[in-house]
């Protein structure tokens, strides 16, 4: 018998299904933003602050709990082909090309978030994705710097622009106070639909599917991409052996994950847990011996 | 090694703690809980009653004021009780949770039962229920940071449970110090100064150890913090080693100093989380050097 608990898709016995993900291929991304609204629009997300970055075309900056679709946008003199070419860069001296990223929740194999969640509002749905149980979450955070990726925060409601957060929670009057993230339209998945931003997407640079297929799907596209001297094709998430065990949704970039603002080699925190506890035992241990040998030491 | 790296316009990729100054205190408090427990019952055991009623009070007023703190920080504080709704050892904020909840209940019944003078085998088993549950209180908040994609705390986990448990011991010591004539402070003032030294050694190991991700320790807050824990811990510990056992005002002072010292060394390593994670060179340069190893 395995000293493991059920894992996932096991848990779910005859209600399993198939792992879902998304496939985003930065490489025909447009940066319409459509995944951004749609997403906003489907999961009734709040607005949080219209402003202007300076940072090309990008002012959602970040994933958070009211962005749960984030496009980057990237621009950079170097050239759109390995061997200096690329349609942009033959029309001016100087190489150029303008990166754009739909980014998201990983939905990681290994999933932070969900194995350090206290209550058990984070879990693992019958599709494999990670998902918060709104009406359980009671706002500890503790899943916010556990995500190697920094997808979840904290969401502070009601509040016009411009308002202060409550110093004090008011009860009637409080702020959201839950965490919330991409939930991959668990919704829409119920139903038999795809995720609002693959739906939206014009030019399918977020691709929905089961993730075997995804996966399958990438291997071709990258070594089209490789043949074709794209500079910096790679796939980012795609490796089952990966710190977080591989991505529920990864992605095809064509340059470091840092420069997209993603962690080049992320790990799961719990990957080692196992050894953290023992040390937390031992020191708890030692903590008894220091205290005995002060009370042993005398009255005085 | 280098630390020239690309990023996304310099901004973060891991998030900050969404925890509040409630947190840092948590953590003060709870380590003044812990090792209270403990230090209750070996004056117990050795018959220093006067030691044995003032921990158990201190430890049973540490452990209201710890679960208070933390609601106080949840952003749900009415759901407080979804902490209890499972167990999972995945995650050290349910098992600390638990923890928590047992030594809080052990302690504060043997505390009631003290003053009450009644049911005196439930109070034993209370007192010895709460001595248990004392130490993992006191380390696993070391622990329970050092499992987040913070590099300052995850990187340091091999020295955060030592170094949260000494603190606490530190702060119990000096807590029963000053509350307890000299006559029968000895444990709790060789406690106190034995979980400075230990205290302050090992700070300088974990710095030392963790080099370029360490680095926030010395700045901004986290520094500001550092250097505040350092003078107040010396300064008090010293004082009760000199003085502690013949003034009680020596006692009262250094023992506060030690306090004041172990507050302030939470606030030191809370900040260095938030400065640590604000930087993503610390997230990306560590992994760029583990993916070239590989």
């Amino acid at each position: 018998m395995s000293v493991l608990p059920e894992a996932w898709p096991d848990t779910y016995g005859d209600e399993a299904k198939p792992r879902m993900g998304f496939f985003t291929d930065t490489s025909i991304c447009i940066g319409c933003k459509a995944c951004e609204v749609a997403c906003k629009e489907w999961n009734a997300i709040p607005e949080d602050g219209l402003v202007w970055t300076g940072e090309s075309y990008d002012n959602t900056s970040e994933l958070g709990a009211n962005s749960w679709r984030h496009v980057a946008f990237v621009e950079q003199r170097k050239p759109l082909k390995v061997d200096g070419g690329g349609d942009t860069a033959e029309l001016d001296a100087e190489p150029l090309r303008w990166l754009m990223s739909s980014d998201v929740c990983k939905h990681c194999t290994h999933a932070g978030c969900l194995d350090v969640c206290p209550t058990g509002s984070l879990f693992r749905t019958e599709f494999g994705t990670v998902v918060v149980q709104e009406d359980i979450c009671n706002g500890c955070g503790y899943c916010v710097p556990a995500c190697p990726f920094g997808v979840l925060d904290k969401r502070h409601l009601p509040r016009a622009p411009g308002d202060e957060p409550l110093a004090l929670p008011v009860l009637g009057k409080k702020e959201d106070g839950r965490v919330w993230k991409c939930t991959l339209c668990y919704d829409r998945l119920k139903g038999g639909h795809e995720p609002a931003c693959a739906k939206a997407c014009p030019t399918k640079s977020i691709q929905f599917g089961p993730l075997d297929e995804l996966r399958e799907r990438a291997d071709k596209r990258l070594e089209k991409l490789t043949i074709e001297g794209w500079n910096g094709a790679q796939l980012y998430g795609r490796d089952p052996e990966d710190g977080v065990g591989g991505f529920g949704a990864f992605f095809l970039l064509l340059d470091e994950p840092e420069v997209y603002g993603l962690p080049p080699d992320p790990a799961v925190p719990t990957k080692n847990l196992a050894e953290m506890w023992v040390n937390t035992a031992v020191a708890a241990a030692a903590t008894l011996v220091v205290a005995a040998l002060a009370v042993l030491g005398g009255r005085e | 090694m280098t630390t020239e790296m690309q990023s996304y316009y310099g901004r973060p990729i891991v998030k900050e703690p969404v925890w509040q100054p409630e947190i840092p205190f948590y953590f003060f408090f709870g380590g003044i809980a812990g090792a209270s427990a403990v230090l209750h019952l070996g004056a117990r055991l050795t018959g220093n009653r006067t030691l044995a009623r003032r921990t158990l009070f201190i430890g049973a007023a540490a452990d209201v004021v710890g679960p208070a703190l933390l609601i106080s920080d949840l952003g749900r504080p009415e759901r407080f009780l979804n902490m209890l709704r499972v167990f999972k050892v995945t995650s050290p904020m349910s098992v600390g949770s638990w923890t928590l909840f047992i030594s809080g209940g052990a302690s504060n019944t043997a505390a009631v039962l003290e003053l009450l003078g009644k049911l005196k085998s439930v109070k034993v088993a209370a007192e010895i229920v709460s001595a248990a549950a004392g130490p993992p209180l006191t380390t696993y908040t070391g622990t329970l940071i050092a499992d987040t994609a913070i590099p300052v705390w995850h990187e340091g986990r091999h020295e955060l449970p030592w170094l949260f448990g000494a603190s606490a011991l530190a702060s119990a010591g000096a807590a029963a110090a000053m509350s307890v004539p000299s006559a029968d402070a000895g444990p709790a003032r060789r406690l106190a100064i034995g979980g400075v030294v230990a205290e302050l050694g090992l700070m300088e190991a974990m710095q030392h150890r963790l080099g370029f991700v360490g680095e926030v320790y010395k700045q901004g807050d986290a520094g500001r913090y550092g250097r505040i824990s350092k003078l107040c811990t010396a300064t008090g510990a010293a004082l009760l080693a000199t003085l502690g056992k013949r003034s009680r005002a020596a006692a009262i002072g250094g023992g506060a100093l030690v306090l004041a010292g172990e507050l302030a060394l939470r606030w030191s390593v809370f900040r260095a989380g938030f400065q640590s994670a604000r930087d993503p060179r610390y997230v990306v340069i560590p992994q760029r050097e583990r993916k070239a190893r590989v």
